[in-house]
């Protein structure tokens, strides 16, 4: 109606009647916001639809599943709190815990500071910042598969890893073989694609600094690891908790590497030898997709569900307390410690 | 975040920004990292050109050698890389326009029209982000296998054809990027909501649209565990199905996976560095805003 008004005259003064008429025919509807905002609602739509039919129906599906006997073609035998009960008595299940625990451990740690070093290297006004970005963020751009692929090569009995360590004098170390090994393993192929992702998001922190902060602390007198500790970390704590936010998140879901890197020829894998690269997910879909075991493997995403939620919710605890960690008192405490 | 805030944050880190020989340390200890960082690849293009028996000789081979078309024609004859090739471009090319047209065109509704129910549908939107996506694997399968799709492309494609992330980013930069006063102007001449935002939003949306499409081609080109599940058919794989697949089945043949492996990774390389510039300033201001 307003497009007619404004299209029947070019000159400004019917648009502005059309204006007028189009807030008086909306005002004069008040039963139809829903007919009104339809384009809006259109527009956002997609979304929503998506999410209903591949978001919210298969987790209430999955639900239902974790409750069922089902091998994914037969009938599906309802078997109450079974696969749950299961799953509580499952050493392989706990055991995929501890794994994954394990390596996120084992990846986070050395990759989040490491990736700080980077981010302040990167942030001393140095020539090629842009060439050392690209650089750096590459390994977190490429296939996870063909890298796992590089990356199990070089871990073979006879690869590269083992040749380095020869070469220094030292034995062969079981990358692919030992307990602690493919832990290492899983680690260093973790560390090495999301270092540089991580201390380009500490870069974009350090920059968001205002230079003022720093003048006070140089009017001050403050000494470098002053101005680090005092001023500088503290106002990069909300981008560290997203940093470790974010590889919790992805590190409880580790996956490709440990599939790719023990794939049995028959497309399975079982996580290596003593199953000790075996992680949460990796569980799952052996089970669901390997063993045709739908019922458990449904039951396995919920226990993964929990872990997040627990997790999520330990992440949000810390968020709130650094969070409140702005008054004087606390400040002080800081200085105190420092003494 | 303003301009000036942004050079005036490299000012005085603590570190490096001193002497020359401060400043020749600062650099070493970045090529040392970056020499980590690319050595992998480096590595893979020796693999890629040597032949299995020279990848484990001791001491290791560590410079290119003459076989890499040789591998990359085994390669060939092995798994029906250019059908997975296809299959991977159409789903990453398809999969990122969609994601572009429903993203943006959601958010410039989230940022800039009021409407009943809003707070509550963004507050929706941002707490399927919660949800992991493994935890739907089983009954996701389920659902294609009921709708058809299992082992076709569109199963692929579908279900992320509109995502949580790409919207709530795609707002943050819309209410920052898109003034109201030329909506206004817009409206008075008459344009409705979906030729404003053809018209007015999508052009002043493009550097986000450049780093979205980036992300989203990048992950879908790579997305492994979905397709692993969903795509049954042997001779219908995506490109990194199709290389697990080789490297499962021929893995003891180091040089040919090595050259399937590259085969795979270098034109997502060509494309990122096409488009680094953009990402990875967008991608760190979005990061911040999380």
């Amino acid at each position: 109606m307003a497009v007619a008004g404004a299209t029947g005259a070019p000159s400004t003064k019917p648009s502005v009647r059309a204006r007028k008429e189009r807030g008086r025919a909306t005002a004069g509807r008040p039963g139809s916001p829903v007919r009104r905002n339809l384009p809006v609602y259109l527009a956002i739509s997609p979304f929503y639809v998506l999410f209903a039919v591949f978001g919210m129906f298969p987790v209430v599906f999955s639900l239902y599943l974790s409750f069922q006997d089902w091998d994914g073609i037969g009938d599906m035998r309802f078997v109450g709190w079974q696969q749950y009960d299961w799953l509580l008595h499952d050493s392989v299940f706990w055991k995929s815990i501890l794994n994954t625990f394990e390596i996120w451990f084992l990846s986070t740690v050395p990759m989040l500071f490491l990736a700080l070093v980077i981010a302040f290297l990167l942030n001393s006004q140095i020539r090629y910042s842009m060439a050392y970005r690209v650089a750096y963020f590459i390994p977190n751009v490429t296939s996870m598969v063909a890298m796992t692929i590089v990356f199990g090569s070089v871990f073979a009995q006879a690869g590269l890893g083992n040749s380095l360590l020869k070469a220094v004098g030292l034995g062969d170390f079981g990358w692919m073989t030992s307990a602690w090994g493919i832990k290492v393993s899983l680690a260093v192929m973790i560390i090495w694609r999301w270092t540089g992702y991580n201390a380009l998001i500490f870069l974009a922190g350090l920059q968001a600094i205002p230079s003022e902060l720093y003048e006070a602390a140089r009017v001050d007198g403050a000494s470098s690891w002053q101005t680090l500790f005092r001023v500088i970390l503290p106002q990069l704590r909300p981008v560290v908790l997203f940093t470790v936010i974010t590889s919790s998140i992805n590190g409880l879901q580790i996956f490709t590497e440990s599939q790719v890197l023990f794939q049995a020829s028959n497309g399975y894998s079982t996580g290596g030898p003593g199953q000790e690269g075996m992680t949460i997910v990796l569980y799952l879909w052996q089970k669901a997709f390997g063993d045709h075991q739908f019922g458990y493997g449904a039951a396995i995403g919920w226990a993964l569900f929990v872990i997040v939620a627990i997790f999520a919710a330990i992440n949000w605890r810390l968020v709130a307390r650094f969070g409140e960690d702005r008054p004087v008192t606390s400040r002080r405490w800081r200085i105190n410690r420092a003494r | 975040m303003p301009a000036d805030t942004r050079t005036a944050g490299s000012t005085g880190v603590a570190l490096g920004s001193g002497s020359r020989a401060k400043r020749l340390a600062v650099h070493a200890a970045l090529l040392a990292g970056l020499l980590v960082s690319v050595f992998p690849f480096y590595w893979l293009i020796v693999m890629a050109s040597r032949t299995t028996g020279e990848i484990f000789r001791y001491p290791p081979v560590l410079v290119p050698g003459s076989h890499l078309l040789e591998n990359m024609a085994t390669v060939l004859d092995r798994i029906a890389f250019f059908g997975s090739l296809a299959n991977t471009l159409v789903v990453a090319l398809v999969g990122t326009a969609l994601v572009l047209f429903f993203d943006s065109l959601a958010a410039f509704a989230f940022a800039k029209y009021q409407f009943p129910g809003k707070k509550f549908l963004f507050v929706i939107l941002l707490s399927t982000y919660m949800i992991p996506a493994q935890l739907s694997l089983v009954p996701q399968f389920v659902t294609m296998a009921h709708l058809g799709w299992v082992g076709s492309l569109t199963a692929l494609i579908v279900p992320g054809a509109a995502n949580a992330f790409g919207i709530f980013w795609m707002r943050q930069y819309a209410e920052n990027s898109l003034p109201d006063e030329l909506l206004d102007a817009g409206r008075i001449d008459g344009a409705g909501f979906f030729r404003l935002y053809w018209t007015i939003a999508v052009p002043l949306f493009r550097p986000a649209l450049a780093f979205l499409g980036i992300f989203t081609f990048i992950g879908a080109w790579n997305d492994y565990i979905w397709p692993l599940v969903i795509m049954i058919d042997p001779d219908r794989l995506t490109l990194q199905v199709a290389l697990a697949q080789l490297n499962s089945v021929y893995g003891t043949d180091y040089a040919v996976v090595m050259a399937g492996a590259l085969m795979s990774v270098v034109p997502l390389i060509i494309v990122f560095i096409i488009g680094a510039r953009h990402f990875l300033r967008d991608l760190a201001a979005g990061a911040m805003k999380m």
